[in-house]
This record gives structure tokens, C-alpha cells and sequence, in this order.
């Protein structure tokens, strides 16, 4: 078996909004060539955990090293650096409607490099190729069907060749096979890209298809992490809960639950 | 990035040295188009290049169009594993002239 070799380490990450604990001493690590799916249901703190993962949110405590850095203590000037070997590809999309596709691909491009324009468009051409949207370059975004926005958004992300990608939810709103299709072209993009892929999800079967190990979260704690195998044999009853799709739904506490229909949570208290 | 041109039983040989990714593709951009521009028999000799990334291979496919559309010989030799696997997952295994040496290369020539 291959040495381990560790793209992401997340060590006893905690995270407060008011008095409000959203993520719970979270330490894990994601190693080279993984793909790691983080999955939980609303609430589980897997959005946030990524909003962390990429800077856009700072923990209360703990640590976050990526490629070994800690980026804590990273400035401004090395984040930019850094930044240019991660690629995020959000939920939405995100791609400007006024910019032609290949205009949104190349962007990155554009704003972090001095390549020839004809160089940038070639680039812009092989990936539109990776994600199978080859010949798409000159269309709208609003040209475009869900899954394609999705595609072209991926191409987005890896179009300076991170050596970590990031995917916010990838197949949510998407049919069964088109989902899929999302599913199989992130193997793909591990495969010709080589990279470490973390992707958030709330999609079972997709997380599935896609983990080397998954994460699970339910209300700020992981549950486990393992394999696919692993997970699918937990005998935790939150997580069979998730595999029997009932993750959504709350072990109802009529206590708890009427405080919070009246406001008067130890949380709310403590705001008065 | 370093690179030599020499001849050789009328090629032009252009050995590049080290990685071509978003820093040094630009010089890599000049000196094969500069070579494509200047020499109708090329081998560009890659035994030296360390890393290849998306910039690299728009290079090179840009180099080989040209030189295709110019009616000039080109083709790439002496290629790492990895780089011959990046080039293999774009494809582009399938479009470029690729050898093992010069011999072969000279030997499969048209």
C-alpha cells in the first residue's frame, strides 16, 4: 500500500456563530489522490466546514493545514499564491452571465497569469473537452442546461491545474443521470488532473460512487470516518438513520422542541 | 527553463529542460514557435522535461498545429511516463508524432 501523504489536515477545528457551536473539534485528514466526501444533513455543518476549508470563514480554534501550510498564518500576498492551487467549484455554478462560457473558464487565467491569449484559449478548449462540453465555449451561460452549468463550472475549477478541488454540493438539483454523469466526470478529473478532491454532499449515492472515505457530520461532530464500506457496516444510529434517508429527520424531543418553538433555548437565554 | 537546439542528420533537435506550467510556458510558447518559424525538419527532445501542465500541453498543441499547417515535420521524443500520461489523458497521444529516439523518429518519418 502506498505511503500516506496528507493534502489536508484539519485538527480540532471548532466554530461558533453567536453562541452557537456549528462545528465541534473536527480533525481529519485527506490524503493525496483522495477523494473525500463530507456529507451530513442540514444543519450537520458540512457547508461550513468547507467555507473553512477555503478560507472564506476563520475558526474559532484549531488548525487548518493545506499542502502543509497553515493558512492561519498565511498573508495576504502568500494566500493569493496559494490560492492559485485550489479550485472551487461552487454549488450555483457561479459563472457570469455577461461572459461567454469560455470567457468564465479563462477568467482565472486572465486575472493570475501572463500566458498568450491563443494559449489561454487552447486551455480553455482542453478542458471544455475533459468536462464534455467541447464546442461550447462561444454559448451564454443562460445558453446552457443545469448540468452543463455544472460542467462548465468544473472546467472553471480546474483551469490553472489545482492540486485540490473543492466541490460544493455538485449533483443537488440535478436529475438521477445527470447526476451521475457529474459523478463520473469527478473520477475523471482525479484521474487526468491527479488531484485531492473534497466534495460536499448530501446525496447518498453519489457520495457512494465517488468516496475513497467519507466523512460524516451530523450537528457540528463527525460520526466516523471510513470507506464506503466502513460507513454502509456503522452501527451508529445516526448513520444508519442517513442510509435509510431518514437523516433529515430529528429524534424528536418535545421538551427541546417546544423551547425552541418559544424561543426560550439555553442558546436564545443567553442572547437576552 | 533551459533549452538547446542542435542538428542532426538534418532535424532540428529542441531539447527543453524542466517543467512548462503557467511560469515558463510563455518562453516555451517563443522558442517552438521561433523553431517551427525557422526550421522545417523539428524533433522537440523531451527527456529533460520534468512537468507538463495544461499551459504546457496548449503550448505544444499550438507548436504542432503550426508546424502541421506549414507543411513542417515535426514530432516529440524521448518522453518521461508522466509526461507521456498527461498527453495520453488529453488524447493527444492520438495526434502527435511521438517516438521513442531520434532514430525512430527519423525512421517513421513520411
Amino acid at each position: 500500500m502506498a505511503p500516506s501523504h496528507p493534502m489536508i489536515e484539519v485538527t480540532d477545528l471548532t466554530t461558533h456563530y453567536g453562541s452557537r457551536k456549528i462545528l465541534n473539534t473536527i480533525s481529519l485528514t485527506v490524503n493525496k489522490g483522495e477523494i473525500m466526501v463530507i456529507m451530513g444533513g442540514s444543519g450537520s455543518g458540512k457547508s461550513t466546514l468547507l467555507r473553512h476549508l477555503i478560507g472564506l470563514e476563520h475558526p474559532s480554534g484549531g488548525s487548518i493545514t493545506l499542502l502543509g501550510q497553515n493558512i492561519a498564518r498565511m498573508t495576504e500576498q502568500d494566500m493569493t499564491q496559494f490560492y492559485r492551487k485550489l479550485g472551487v467549484a461552487f454549488q450555483s455554478g457561479a459563472l457570469l452571465s455577461s461572459m461567454t462560457v469560455g470567457e468564465n473558464i479563462m477568467l482565472p487565467l486572465r486575472e493570475h497569469t501572463k500566458l498568450d491569449q491563443k494559449t489561454m484559449e487552447i486551455m480553455v478548449r482542453l478542458k471544455l473537452e475533459v468536462v464534455n462540453l467541447a464546442g461550447f465555449e462561444d454559448l451564454m451561460p443562460s445558453e446552457l442546461s443545469g448540468g452543463m452549468l455544472k460542467r462548465a463550472a468544473f472546467a472553471r475549477a480546474v483551469i490553472m491545474d489545482p492540486v485540490l478541488l473543492f466541490c460544493d454540493e455538485p449533483s443537488a438539483g440535478l436529475d438521477p443521470v445527470v447526476a451521475s454523469a457529474l459523478d463520473e466526470l469527478i473520477l475523471r478529473l482525479r484521474e487526468a488532473l491527479d488531484m485531492t478532491i473534497v466534495v460536499v454532499t448530501h446525496e447518498l449515492e453519489s457520495a457512494f460512487r465517488i468516496a475513497d472515505r467519507i466523512t460524516v457530520l451530523d450537528k457540528g461532530d463527525i460520526l466516523t470516518i471510513g470507506s464506503v464500506e466502513e460507513v454502509r457496516a456503522s452501527d451508529n444510529k445516526r448513520i444508519q438513520d442517513l442510509l435509510n434517508r431518514n437523516f433529515e429527520e430529528e429524534i424528536l424531543n418535545p421538551d427541546e422542541y417546544l423551547a425552541r418553538l418559544t424561543g426560550e433555548t439555553e442558546e436564545m437565554l443567553s442572547y437576552v | 527553463m533551459e533549452h538547446h537546439i542542435r542538428e542532426e542528420q538534418g532535424y532540428h533537435i529542441a531539447s527543453l529542460t524542466g517543467e512548462i506550467d503557467l511560469e515558463t510556458s510563455p518562453q516555451a510558447r517563443k522558442i517552438l514557435l521561433d523553431t517551427v518559424d525557422h526550421c522545417e525538419k523539428i524533433l522537440i527532445d523531451m527527456a529533460s522535461v520534468t512537468y507538463l501542465d495544461s499551459s504546457g500541453i496548449a503550448t505544444l498543441v499550438e507548436a504542432f498545429q503550426r508546424a502541421k499547417k506549414n507543411g513542417k515535420h515535426m514530432a516529440f521524443i524521448y518522453l518521461s511516463p508522466a509526461v507521456l500520461r498527461v498527453l495520453s489523458l488529453a488524447r493527444l497521444d492520438k495526434v502527435f508524432a511521438i517516438h521513442a529516439d531520434i532514430e525512430s523518429a527519423i525512421h517513421a518519418e513520411p
